[in-house]
């Protein structure tokens, strides 16, 4: 898989709570609505700043918190193609996967807000194209390469009669 | 091969032999959702078609998290939960009822050695029961409902043995939130947590299910305590069923082993905006408050009350604090009338609200006001948690919250308890 987007540039241990606060989680359903709040806590209005295909881009911990699979649904009803970050939280990391947002782990520490980033998924590299340098992806367990390339959980259970694992 | 307790529960549930890193399909004992995550879970089992849901006799739905409804669209999500409830047969706990993860606990559901999923992060509260239970999505939950079972990555597990013996005024809260601190809020991610120790042996089942609750804010999948005497005790007040704990192998294999000394630690406080930016009390004595809330899945049980209403008995709280406390269920609710706990409260000046979840999510019941500071009982102080990004949480035990409504600042109780 070959993804080209900008970067928006978070920092560390951004929990699920600021990817969509709860004021909103619990009496807004539509994803297109929900997403108009995406990290409103940390910027405000960030919605607006997002072209669909965009990158999320942050440190470690990406999504600690709250098990909210709002989370993922807000990131994804934005445009956003792909979070990219050092490491992730557990329960986001399933949701994500579930829902079929794609999660690319990697040392995010030289992308920028701004920055033109090139993710290869087979390759196993991001190439930030601010200074063309390459690095290098954690690759994800094939299982869940499995589910993303499904479109989703739901969709690989019922491809498969259950887990193909 | 020596397993730990989360490899031995899963192998157990896989139906073959594993070993950290491992992923299998096991089958899942109990699950469960609340109103945050329920209307999800029943939107993706529209999408799965499941022709019947094999885990119908071991799930239920709480809802807790705005109970009663403070909004409309909050409203449609009740009805919602209510109306697939009865169409499938499935148990539901109303508004009242309380808190899921005390709700749950109180059902005798869960037992040792179970593999309990929850859609609610801090379903790894369980874990003080010696169970593996771990939170998870909507769709995670609704396939787990459908189909019994689900994919599990084996856990490497950590293992914290806490020695000595906490101090007067401190309590399991300030232990588990000097233990974040210092692991911080990934120092476990993706890891089984043990807990052991005379310091945890020594602690009541209330004061263990407050040291379990937090493993998932340094992002533990399940913080497990081994059961005893006290496990099975407590157990046979909400279940007849046979309790079969399970252990770790000595000889099991640990990603890592921490030691802490109880007698070292002071009252800890968990600082804005992040539950690992921890310190001791005594660096923010005098800190004016506006708010105190006690209650919880952390800290709303009957113990917590009870060390409340020690301190507030005869008291009247701070005229600038307003104290809300929410008992995390109608028994706890109950026995605290009965022993004349909620009248102390009362009286001090307190305002008890529903059994649920609703100021410590933001949703209702105590939504603070811009510049704020609000001293709170709950497991998470994110910025605009308690509904508003311009306020300040922070973190403390029942009873460092208690004495700080009085005083109007945040007061190390030590001082306090007799």
């Amino acid at each position: 898989m070959r993804l080209k987007g900008q970067a928006h540039k978070f920092g560390d241990a951004v929990n699920t709570d600021y990817i969509i606060s709860g004021r909103y989680k619990f009496r807004i359903q539509d994803p297109k609505e929900l997403a108009k709040h995406v990290m409103e806590d940390l910027k405000p209005d960030f919605y607006k700043t997002v072209k669909s295909g965009d990158f999320l881009v942050a440190g470690s911990n990406f999504g600690c918190g709250s098990s909210r699979e709002q989370a993922p649904i807000a990131i994804k009803g934005a445009g956003i193609q792909a979070v990219i970050a050092k490491s992730f939280a557990r329960i986001f990391f399933r949701n994500a996967i579930n829902l079929g947002l794609l999660l690319i782990e990697c040392d995010t520490t030289g992308f920028k807000q701004g920055h033109r980033l090139e993710v290869d998924t087979d390759k196993g590299y991001v190439v930030n194209k601010a200074n063309n340098k390459k690095v290098q992806i954690t690759p994800l367990p094939g299982f869940m390469t499995r589910i993303i390339k499904d479109g989703g959980v739901v969709k690989h259970f019922k491809k498969h009669g259950g887990f193909k694992l | 091969m020596a397993k730990t307790i989360a490899e031995k529960i899963l192998s157990a549930h896989a139906g073959k032999d594993l070993k950290s890193g491992d992923y299998a399909i096991c089958k899942v004992d109990f699950c469960l959702g609340q109103d945050g995550t329920s209307g999800l879970i029943i939107d993706a089992l529209d999408k799965i078609k499941a022709k019947k849901l094999s885990a119908r006799s071991n799930f239920c739905m709480v809802i807790d998290h705005s109970a009663p409804s403070p909004n409309i669209g909050v409203s449609a999500i009740h009805k919602k939960m209510r109306a697939f409830a009865k169409k499938e047969s499935l148990k539901l706990y109303d508004i009242g009822c309380g808190v899921c993860h005390q709700v749950v606990l109180e059902s005798g559901n869960v037992l040792p050695g179970n593999l309990v999923a929850g859609a609610d992060s801090h379903t790894c509260t369980y874990g003080a029961l010696g169970a593996l239970s771990t939170g998870f999505g909507s769709t995670d939950l609704a396939i787990t409902l459908a189909s019994g079972n689900n994919w599990f990555k084996v856990p490497k597990t950590l293992k914290i043995v806490v020695d000595g013996k906490l101090a007067k005024g401190v309590y399991s809260k300030d232990l588990i939130l000097h233990i974040i601190g210092d692991l911080t809020a990934d120092g476990a991610t993706y890891e089984a947590v043990e807990f052991y120790g005379p310091a945890i042996k020594a602690l009541s089942m209330d004061e263990r299910f407050t040291i379990s609750n937090m493993a998932v804010e340094m992002g533990a999948k399940c913080g497990i305590i081994p059961p005893d005497d006290k496990t099975i005790k407590w157990l046979k007040q909400w279940t007849k069923k046979t309790i079969k704990p399970v252990y770790a192998d000595n000889d099991a294999v640990y990603d890592n082993i921490k030691h802490y000394d109880a007698s070292k630690i002071a009252p800890q406080v968990a600082m804005p905006h992040q539950v690992d930016n921890v310190c001791s009390i005594t660096k923010l004595k005098g800190k004016p408050i506006q708010e105190a809330f006690i209650g919880t899945c952390t800290n709303g049980r009957l113990e917590d009350l009870k060390i409340a209403a020690s301190i507030l008995k005869g008291k009247q709280v701070h005229p600038d604090v307003r104290l809300i406390v929410a008992p995390a269920s109608r028994p706890i609710f109950l026995k605290a009338m009965k022993a004349g706990i909620v009248k102390i409260l009362v009286e001090s000046g307190a305002n008890v609200v529903t059994p649920g979840c609703g100021p410590c999510v933001g949703t209702h019941n105590g939504v603070p006001s811009d510049g704020e500071a609000v001293l709170s009982t709950a497991n998470r102080n994110f910025k605009g948690r308690m509904g508003n990004p311009k306020a300040f949480i922070y973190l403390a035990s029942p009873a460092s919250v208690a004495v700080s409504a009085i005083t109007g600042k945040i007061t190390d109780p030590r001082s306090y308890i007799k």
